[in-house]
């Protein structure tokens, strides 16, 4: 279970605040949407969850299942179960695709205390989960992202979600550049997942996403605050009149 | 203007001393005594070189060298380099140099292919053979190398190799230079590569320290390849004291349709300057010269190379990855020359530096001087630090910081790698690359506790 309690957060070298003080539950087993306009703070909050450096928390607490994450670096956030799905996932020339996934499966291993994977297993194992994402084998053998289309680009993202298996997975406007077939084919990945001991917290601009990943709840996103939260019907509603209401221009 | 002449400084006393007293007993016939006296004239005349020198303006020699060590007369095979040339994991003929010294007990010189002959430099200087001064000499763009011509002066020895035109080498021949350090030393070596018509080779040459003391080393490799040749160098400098001073320098004079390329790798080589000479003896000639520099300590490696484009049609390539730690300097200077009838040249200089930390430096000065009109040149320099996007991508997966450091740079090193052809030696390259950030991911590790 992830619990935000008001979080207030700017960029580290600016005086520019961000988050204002944003409350947000994700139970087990729920998927919970965010949506809002440009600059609400959705992408802020979902770096802030998974550790990046460039801000600074001034007040609140993250908690994943009752343990506050924010003293912790971002690879002690994955090892406890946390995966933020990137929007724009990095290339990194030189670093083979399945060199980097059996890097970071065992190190999240080692940080649990559990035995590396055996080379057999872990081929078993990408071989099953790419073969589930109609992900080409023959992308597994290039450098990470190097390369790779947009669509391509995120269903390795999910790809890697289902390898590492976390508790609370983060997906951050995971259908931008995503034609129609890509979309389903990636949410196809992530329903699959779905699971009553996993939660997932789903940013989005568009309503589209939502068609294919049902969620459970709806938090409308403003001015770096939840201010309004209701079911999946929430989601139709924004997509026929926008975001003029809630104090911000779509 | 006024010509300044610097007072001669302890160390280059020391050399003109030690000069006279070794050239009596340093190898050579007529012609090679000849060639000692003319370099160590020129050397006298320059001074150790300085950095007000351009080409030397990064790495000044004249104050590195406070004292000039003396000069090693024999091979010290300590148990030292026993254990070097054990541990050493090397396919194919291996011609050990100790102390600049060849010594044929430690090499591998039975069962050598057909078509490859080898001599120590020390018996072609004495053969009498008529194209000596030719071969030694190298490319004109050399010629006024003060470091250079100290190592003519004071050469020892090295090994000669000829490879008879035609002959393919299934394996790589490596020059195994050892330096024993159980006293300090000054080594002067010098090897040489002719390699005919239609030759395709592998030269190997590994430059380390076997013991404690600091050597000062000055070591040249000098090739003549043949039209249609197609021969790559390797080479490791590593293992050395913080305190070794070497200079290392490449003569390179490649024939038409050839292909001649040179990758060195250097980490834990205290004070290194490689200066690469080449020059286009034919058209249609591919070279690439390509390096990585692992750096941390007080360390510093200067590569400086001249591409000299004498004739149309000729394609250069030069990359060099450098990763700064500690209070390192890394330096690049890669000048190409593109004479006026080098029509249809093709060039493309890259010099790629990481710093990890703010007591790192990196100077890069890459120079193109052209002189034709209808080329294709250009250079492409940048210093910067490891991209926090991507070490944020690989902790968010999982990877330790330091693990995820030592991903990027190993990938951003590898590139460079990529171009070692021979398999097992790139893996050797490879091998050592890892042992160096898994030293320093070790080290972070310990100094995060």
């Amino acid at each position: 279970m992830l619990e935000i309690r008001n979080l207030v957060v700017k960029i580290a070298d600016e005086d520019k605040q961000i988050l204002n003080g944003l409350n947000l539950t994700v139970n087990d087993g729920e998927v919970a949407a965010i949506m809002g306009p440009n600059g609400s703070g959705k992408s802020t909050l979902s770096y802030v969850i998974a550790g990046k450096e460039d801000y600074e928390v001034l007040d609140g607490e993250i908690l994943l299942n009752g343990e506050n994450v924010l003293e912790m670096e971002a690879d002690a956030r994955a090892a406890a179960g946390i995966f933020l799905a990137f929007q724009y996932p990095l290339e990194i020339p030189g670093v083979a695709t399945m060199t980097f996934l059996k890097a970071a499966m065992n190190a999240q291993r080692k940080a649990r205390g559990e035995d590396e994977l055996l080379t057999p297993d872990f081929i078993k194992r990408v071989n099953a989960a790419a073969d589930a994402l109609s992900i080409d084998k023959a992308m597994l053998r290039r450098p990470l992202n190097v390369g790779f289309s947009g669509g391509e680009k995120k269903r390795m993202e999910i790809l890697q979600m289902a390898l590492l298996s976390p508790s609370m997975c983060i997906l951050d406007e995971t259908d931008s550049g995503l034609d129609i077939d890509a979309l389903r084919i990636v949410a196809e990945g992530v329903n699959a997942l779905r699971d009553k001991s996993r939660g997932f917290l789903v940013i989005t601009h568009y309503q589209r996403l939502l068609d294919h990943i049902v969620p459970d709840t709806v938090h409308v996103m403003s001015k770096g605050k939840i201010v309004k939260t209701g079911g999946k019907e929430l989601a139709l509603e924004l997509e026929k009149s926008g975001y003029a209401s809630y104090g911000e221009a779509a | 203007m006024s010509v300044i002449t610097p007072l001669k400084t302890a160390a280059e006393q020391a050399l003109s001393a030690q000069f006279a007293a070794a050239k009596a007993e340093l190898p050579g016939a007529l012609t090679v005594r000849k060639l000692r006296e003319d370099a160590f004239a020129g050397f006298e005349a320059k001074g150790l070189p300085h950095r007000r020198l351009e080409t030397w303006r990064y790495t000044d020699l004249r104050s590195l060298l406070r004292e000039a060590a003396p000069l090693a007369g024999a091979a010290a095979v300590t148990t030292g380099v026993h254990g070097r040339l054990a541990a050493l994991k090397l396919d194919g003929a291996r011609l050990v140099l100790i102390d600049g010294v060849f010594v044929p007990e430690l090499s591998t010189l039975e069962g050598l292919p057909e078509g490859l002959e080898v001599h120590s430099l020390a018996d072609a200087l004495v053969s009498g053979r008529e194209d000596i001064a030719r071969v030694l000499s190298g490319p004109g763009v050399a010629s006024d190398d003060s470091g250079l011509m100290l190592n003519t002066a004071l050469m020892r020895d090295g090994v000669f190799i000829e490879i008879a035109a035609g002959i393919e080498l299934a394996q790589p021949v490596a020059i195994v230079s050892l330096a024993s350090g159980d006293a300090e030393r000054a080594i002067f070596h010098r090897s040489v590569v002719l390699a005919g018509e239609g030759v395709k080779a592998t030269i190997v040459e590994i430059s380390e320290g076997a013991g404690r003391a600091a050597s000062q080393i000055n070591g040249a490799i000098v090739f003549e390849t043949g039209d249609e040749s197609d021969v790559q160098h390797v080479r490791l400098v590593t293992r050395h004291v913080p305190e070794t001073v070497q200079v290392q320098s490449l003569l390179a004079t490649v024939g038409a349709q050839a292909k001649f390329e040179s990758f060195a790798l250097v980490c834990n080589a205290g004070t290194l300057r490689q200066q690469y000479f080449v020059r286009y003896a034919g058209e249609h000639t591919e070279i690439g010269l390509r390096g990585v520099n692992l750096l941390g300590g007080t360390e510093h490696s200067d590569v400086t190379l001249v591409m000299d484009h004498e004739v149309p049609n000729g394609t250069s390539r030069e990359m060099f990855k450098s990763i700064i730690g500690g209070e390192g300097t890394g330096v690049f200077q890669g000048k190409v020359i593109v004479r006026q009838h080098a029509q249809k040249t093709d060039g493309s200089m890259k010099s790629n530096a990481l710093l990890l930390n703010d007591g790192a430096t990196m100077f890069n000065k890459p120079e193109l001087e052209i002189f034709a009109d209808d080329v294709v040149c250009g250079h492409g320099a940048t210093v910067a630090q490891i991209d926090g996007e991507q070490l944020f991508y690989l902790m968010a997966r999982g990877l330790p910081r330091a693990q995820a450091e030592a991903l990027v740079l190993q990938a951003f090193a590898g590139e460079a790698v990529e171009f070692v052809q021979d398999e097992a030696l790139r893996d050797l390259v490879m091998a050592e690359v890892e042992a160096w950030l898994g030293a320093r991911e070790a080290s972070s590790v310990v100094s995060a506790v």
